[in-house]
């Protein structure tokens, strides 16, 4: 993997997912850039995150259709993202909308089961999690971030091994949840077969 | 030590690394995060400080040097306006410690009022300013930066972008740091700006330009790359836009990296010219590198065609990109399809979260969806096919108030109020200029920082038929909001001010202010109270409020709109972001009727609807309350009855 993108809405955690992946790498001995929406932009709003790795990267953005691998934490946002993916690329995503209070005003319809549908049916790999599970699991969903990223190294197209990605995630998190997001790589990492 | 640092991060450590032992500035998108830095990454050994405004924290920083400190002070472009007095006289007057002013200019713009390019701005000045392309870079230039500074005794500005500001690179760094020692002030004429010491100064400013367009053109990082017929010039983030543009055909180009582009490395660009046919020129913002050029040219008696934003090839406004610039060089030059588009074609999303930034914009439209190409013709009302081969639209997004944000219950009462009344909503710079969205479409001006007090106060000069409303952030009131408020009382105006008090500075992430009782680094101080400021200034009508006790919150706008005179309500909830969220609220699916009147009024994110009914999204919702309030069948409650 050298171009991941992960999108989603504003306050989803793509933040930090994207700094655990860069320092994993980085860890590996390889050069890493990020860039991510910060500020009056990620207020409720569409946010992506553009992770890039490798012995040397020009731009912190990715190209469109250079990405290897999506992880979307809504399914919307993968739709909205997806030509950023290069041809045989992965997309991760949970499959739990979020709805807009802006379209809900203006009666525009969203159907997250067509999104996923339409992903499903366009990307050969694709790998969806159940945000109610998510749910279920862990009662919250503050830990969608770190459940998707251990999808993301079960689907091999992270390019980093469990125990690259825990190690990365115990440098990145706060001591007091460090347990809870144990859990979640763990469970993200099994629930697609990794 | 190998570090993942943002660009902002990098500056200060760069600074640290630097022996800077002053830093001041005043919160900015994109340039906030270097104050946190300093203030995070120091053991006390550095000063540093939030100050109440640019003009502000520019002085403080000047005075520092003047007393031999190194200094730095960090704001965003627009805020090197309100600096700009400052600035513009102390480049005559000079200074001993090294001084940086650092401004993160913003293309797009993401989040800011405008496109200005502080290039022009050191031009301008004729203050030296330095180029960042990317954060390792940044790190290294703020040292070297500090080193030209001392040597030719000005300040210099250190400007960078969004996409260097707020993009990460794994980056080598200093462990150490130590602030240089300052010797102190000593006194002498030459601290005094007097109208003889400027017109010798002039003269000194104009030598040193044509030196240092010397000096610079074998400054290290202005350099020319490749060997190609066709040349490049770039500068800032555009230089790496363009390493991925070219990659893989390399030889067909020479690129010249400009890194100072005021005074601007003309022997360098003359090298440059001679070495290509053709010249095409990508940066962002204006065309100062491409005019430098021109200028060149025409200095030489040289004709040579500069392509770029002035010949209509490279877009004059919004950010650039790879897949932009690769664009371009393939239409003009033939040279490559850079980037074939993958199977999926672009429909919603030009490949830029600057976007992001036209929402912004074209939020009071809420059926339109910037992210949407306009060729595509979807139709919305089609059965949906869940195996469509055309992808669903995705919802339109746009930045709104968070769920819980105090500002929506202020803006909300306001309204009511104000309901079948003629008033004029006047907004100003923060979080609450998103109440210019819908459902509440409570802003109808917004210019720059304060300025919806006077611009109020301006309206009713022309037309005294409306109460005219300013509201104000408690940050904000305290950066630029105080002079318009005496000149509000000085002159008799007709006006309400609104002071949105969530106690912190939200939009550039919670930094705190001097209504806070709190420095940068945490330390306790004094907090300067906004009612005693309104009733030292003179108000006679100050009425403080919780703006999510409706009823209260409604009768006191109501009393002050009433009134005559200027008349003050500061309406006091801490941020959402900042306090503990109470309980989620639920909607009980039996009562509710679907009016969706919590939806078509209040536009929280926390609501949606599903199945015809109001739905509450537990991982937003704050409990707040105000839906509960206003729901004509109190059907949203704490408990989940049917859920």
């Amino acid at each position: 993997m050298n171009n991941c993108l992960l999108c989603g809405v504003g306050g989803q955690g793509t933040v930090l997912a994207s700094r655990i992946i860069a320092s994993a790498f980085m860890e590996k001995g390889l050069f890493a850039r990020t860039a991510e929406t910060i500020g009056m932009a990620q207020r409720g709003g569409s946010v992506v995150s553009h992770v890039r790795v490798g012995k040397t990267v020009p731009s912190p953005m990715i190209p469109p259709g250079k990405a290897d691998l999506i992880i979307a934490f809504e399914p919307s946002e993968a739709v909205r993202n997806l030509s950023f993916l290069r041809k045989d690329g992965t997309v991760v995503l949970c499959d739990r909308p979020i709805y807009a209070v802006m379209s809900s005003l203006s009666g525009e319809k969203y159907d997250a089961r067509e999104s996923v549908a339409y992903i499903k049916s366009t990307i050969e790999r694709c790998y969806a999690i159940s945000g109610d599970e998510v749910e279920r699991t862990f009662g919250f969903m503050k830990v969608l971030n770190v459940v998707l990223l251990g999808a993301s190294a079960g689907s091999g197209a992270l390019g980093l091994t469990r125990a690259e990605l825990e190690a990365a995630v115990v440098k990145k998190v706060k001591p007091e949840f460090l347990e809870m997001n144990k859990r979640a790589l763990a469970f993200g990492f099994e629930s697609i077969g990794g | 030590m190998k570090e993942l640092l943002m660009g902002n991060e990098a500056v200060a450590l760069g600074a640290l690394a630097a022996g800077v032992s002053v830093v001041s500035g005043y919160p900015g998108t994109p340039s906030t995060e270097v104050i946190e830095t300093v203030a995070k990454r120091n053991d006390g050994s550095v000063y540093v400080e939030w100050s109440v405004n640019e003009k502000a924290a520019l002085e403080v920083a000047a005075g520092a040097s003047y007393a031999g400190a190194r200094s730095m002070v960090t704001m965003k472009q627009v805020g090197l306006n309100v600096a700009s007095d400052p600035l513009m006289c102390v480049n005559y007057i000079g200074v001993k410690g090294g001084m940086i002013v650092y401004v993160a200019d913003d293309p797009g713009p993401i989040s800011s009022q405008t496109e200005q390019d502080t290039r022009h701005f050191a031009k301008y000045a004729k203050i030296p300013v330095f180029d960042c392309s990317s954060p390792e870079e940044a790190y290294e230039l703020v040292g070297k930066a500090f080193d030209f500074s001392e040597k030719y005794e000005t300040p210099v500005i250190l400007r960078s972008t969004t996409r260097v500001c707020h993009s990460c690179a794994s980056i080598e760094v200093s462990e150490s740091f130590k602030p240089k020692p300052a010797e102190g002030f000593i006194k002498d004429g030459k601290w005094v700006i007097f109208p003889r010491l400027s017109y010798l100064n002039k003269i000194k400013l104009e030598k040193r330009e044509t030196e240092l367009k010397d000096v610079f053109s074998s400054f290290t990082l202005n350099e020319i790359k490749g060997k190609g017929k066709i040349g490049i010039a770039c500068g800032g983030i555009c230089f790496s836009y363009v390493a991925d543009a070219i990659a893989g055909n390399e030889d067909k180009f020479t690129i010249f990296k400009v890194a100072t582009p005021y005074p601007f490395p003309e022997r360098l660009a003359e090298k440059f010219i001679s070495r290509v046919d053709k010249i095409i020129v990508f940066e962002e913002l204006d065309p100062v590198i491409e005019d430098s050029l021109i200028y060149l040219l025409g200095k030489k008696g040289m004709s040579f065609e500069i392509r770029g934003k002035r010949t209509g090839d490279v877009p004059c406004a919004g950010e650039l990109s790879a897949k932009i610039i690769g664009d371009i060089l393939s239409e003009k030059y033939g040279t490559m399809t850079v980037f074939e588009n993958s199977s999926f074609s672009s429909r919603y999303n030009s490949g830029s979260v600057s976007n992001l930034g036209s929402d912004l914009q074209s939020n009071s439209n809420s059926n339109s969806n910037s992210n949407s190409n306009s060729n595509f013709n979807f139709n919305s009302d089609s059965k949906a096919d869940l195996h469509s081969s055309f992808p669903p639209k995705p919802p339109a997004r746009p930045p709104v108030l968070c769920a819980g944000c105090p500002h929506r219950a202020s803006f909300y009462a306001v309204k009511k109020a104000m309901a079948g009344k003629k008033a004029v909503f006047c907004g100003d710079i923060g979080c609450y200029t998103l109440g210019n969205a819908a459902p509440l479409n409570m802003v109808d001006t917004c210019l720059c920082m304060g300025a919806g007090i006077t611009v109020a106060q301006g309206i009713g000069r022309a037309d005294d038929s409306s109460v005219n409303f300013a509201f104000v952030g408690d940050s904000t009131f305290f950066a630029s909001g105080m002079t318009g408020i005496v000149n509000a009382i000085y002159n008799k105006s007709n006006m309400v001010l609104v002071v949105l008090d969530n106690s912190t500075t939200a939009m550039t992430g919670h930094q705190p202010h001097p209504g806070m009782g709190i420095t940068v680094m945490g330390d306790v101080t004094q907090a300067v109270d906004i009612e005693k400021i309104l009733r030292a200034m003179g108000a006679e009508f100050v009425r403080t409020a919780n703006p999510f006790d409706y009823e209260t919150a409604v009768a006191v706008i109501k009393e002050a709109a009433d009134k005559k005179g200027f008349r003050a309500v500061i309406f006091k909830a801490p941020c959402a972001a900042i306090v503990k969220s109470k309980k989620s609220l639920f909607v009980k699916k039996n009562d509710c009727i679907g009016c969706l009147k919590c939806i078509r009024e209040l536009g929280c994110p926390a609501l949606s609807v599903k199945d015809g009914k109001a739905m509450i999204d537990r991982d937003l919702c704050v409990g707040c309350g105000l839906c509960s309030r206003i729901c004509p069948k109190k059907c949203i409650g704490e408990e989940a009855i049917d859920e």
